[in-house]
């Protein structure tokens, strides 16, 4: 298969502009199932304003949030497609400046020294643009993500030692959770990355923190580990928007890397309730929108 | 818990008024601003040319399209989604905003800290938890964007909004110390070492 690159730019501003609209059914249905759980009043009048503003979107054809985040696109690419890379990553950062353009979008997007903002929501190495491979034949998979900085601000990693444990870096992901309060607009998807280096660490934990709602983490230990802290999180009583309740977080999501013998890295990164993304698979059979 | 329908500009005995789990919807006229807007303002000494006395303000840098002046858009925007930010990166600009802009009421989400909390104690104000990421919702309460000042820091301008029903928002701080935030954040705290306990991850 051969890319067309003209579709990938259109494709890429189409999924900006739905990401920011249309609420995935995974994050609708876990607003449903914290709402039922929910003892605090405040806490059930705040979840019953995010359900009844999803329904507002939709019938307005509006933005679920004014945050139009920072742009993400995962690109991941199967066996036997074709395509000029540095020409892919032209077409989508395109895509990215003619959704900003054209809707019109506020473009969140500015240098971090003269914070001059180009109206775009482009920049010096944004959007940013991550490239992987898979198996499946013939198929291009694009995922978009608006990151909003609000939870993007609940960013943390520390590297601890085998000395301290995992029994470290659980306290140290319960500690940043009661750090963030209501300032990464609970309730929310803790993103939790355990292993390999600094960086790649807290790319695992923005990895968990965008995974589905319902989702489990690939590796076993990650995946009692996430049980663990999913409960957990639900008993700080820090609840929707801060302001006390159960529902601090739909979930917790851990993904797991190797790493060094000397080392216990742990690295949290918070998706907030607006829990957008959307979803392009492109086969020879045509184009495919979803989540 | 008392519900009050508040015409902007207040006095300030309207806002003693107040108490936190009271709930408040607005009338009239609201202001936005945030980071860059409250940085040129106190930091660069920029003054505008709006009257903010008695005003609220929301934390906010809307999604705007530009248009011809007209009588429904008479700044030459028009509103597509307006919400809230995160307020506590505002912190160190309240009591300067409430003595030399005479602002009386913040709207914004996650709360803020205690300088905010004693400024409006002192001097007469209130902040007004609105929920953060529901702007489609909230933008239904904005008929028109009215003036903006400072349009050179679009998005972070200086923004007036015509709103009707503007709520219900939250008392989240108000003018006698009482702040839902702290009342909450000291409840986590208490009960921070059992949930770690039962994770098996006690200091």
């Amino acid at each position: 298969m051969d890319l067309n690159l003209k579709e990938i730019e259109d494709i890429s501003k189409t999924l900006y502009i739905r990401a920011l609209k249309l609420l995935p059914d995974d994050v609708k249905t876990g607003f449903d199932r914290l709402l039922r759980d929910e003892t605090n009043d405040t806490g059930k009048a705040i979840l019953g304003t995010m359900i009844q503003n999803v329904a507002v979107a939709e019938r307005t054809r509006n933005l679920l949030c004014q945050d139009t985040g920072i742009p993400i696109y995962n690109v991941m690419i199967g066996r036997d497609v074709s395509f000029d890379g540095a020409a892919l990553k032209e077409a989508i950062r395109r895509g990215c400046e003619r959704a900003t353009h054209d809707h019109p979008l506020r473009s969140s997007v500015v240098h971090p020294v003269t914070r001059f903002n180009e109206h775009t929501s482009c920049g010096l190495r944004v959007p940013i643009i991550n490239f992987d491979f898979d198996e499946r034949e013939e198929t291009v998979d694009i995922e978009m993500i608006p990151k909003g900085s609000g939870s993007e601000s609940g960013s943390y990693l520390k590297m601890f030692t085998p000395a301290d444990g995992i029994k470290a870096a659980k306290g140290f992901i319960i500690d940043r959770i009661i750090e963030s309060g209501g300032r990464v607009c609970p309730p929310t998807i803790v993103g939790v990355g355990l292993g390999g280096t600094s960086d790649l660490c807290m790319h695992l934990a923005k990895i968990a923190a965008t995974r589905a709602i319902g989702s489990i983490s690939a590796d076993p230990e990650g995946a009692i580990i996430e049980s663990q802290l999913s409960k957990a999180v639900n008993e700080l009583g820090i609840g929707p928007q801060g302001l006390g309740g159960r529902a601090t977080a739909f979930e917790v999501h851990v993904e797991i890397a190797a790493t060094h013998i000397t080392l216990v890295p742990v690295a949290v990164n918070i998706q907030c309730h607006s829990a957008r993304r959307a979803r392009a698979v492109i086969t020879p059979g045509g184009i495919a929108f979803g989540v | 818990m008392t519900h009050h329908i508040l015409t902007t500009p207040v006095s300030e005995d309207q806002i003693r008024a107040l108490g936190v789990a009271d709930t408040v919807t607005l009338e009239q006229t609201l202001f936005g601003l945030r980071d860059a807007t409250l940085i040129a303002m106190f930091d660069k000494d920029r003054r505008t040319k709006l009257d903010l006395r008695g005003h609220a303000v929301i934390h906010t840098a809307p999604n705007v399209r530009k248009v011809e002046v007209s009588q429904e858009a008479p700044a030459g925007y028009e509103p597509i989604c307006i919400g809230t930010t995160t307020s506590m990166r505002m912190e160190r600009f309240t009591r300067a905003l409430m003595l030399r802009e005479g602002v009386r009421v913040i709207i914004g989400k996650g709360g803020m800290g205690e300088a905010s909390l004693s400024a409006f104690k002192e001097i007469g104000g209130v902040y007004l938890a609105i929920v953060g990421g529901a702007a489609a919702l909230q933008t239904t309460w904005i008929e028109a964007i009215e003036a903006v000042d400072f349009d050179d820091l679009n998005p972070e301008s200086l923004w007036h909004f015509r709103i009707s029903g503007f709520g219900p928002l939250l008392v989240g701080m108000d003018s006698h110390g009482g702040s839902l935030f702290t009342q909450v954040q000291n409840d986590v705290r208490s009960r921070r070492d059992d949930v770690l306990a039962a994770l098996g991850a006690e200091d």
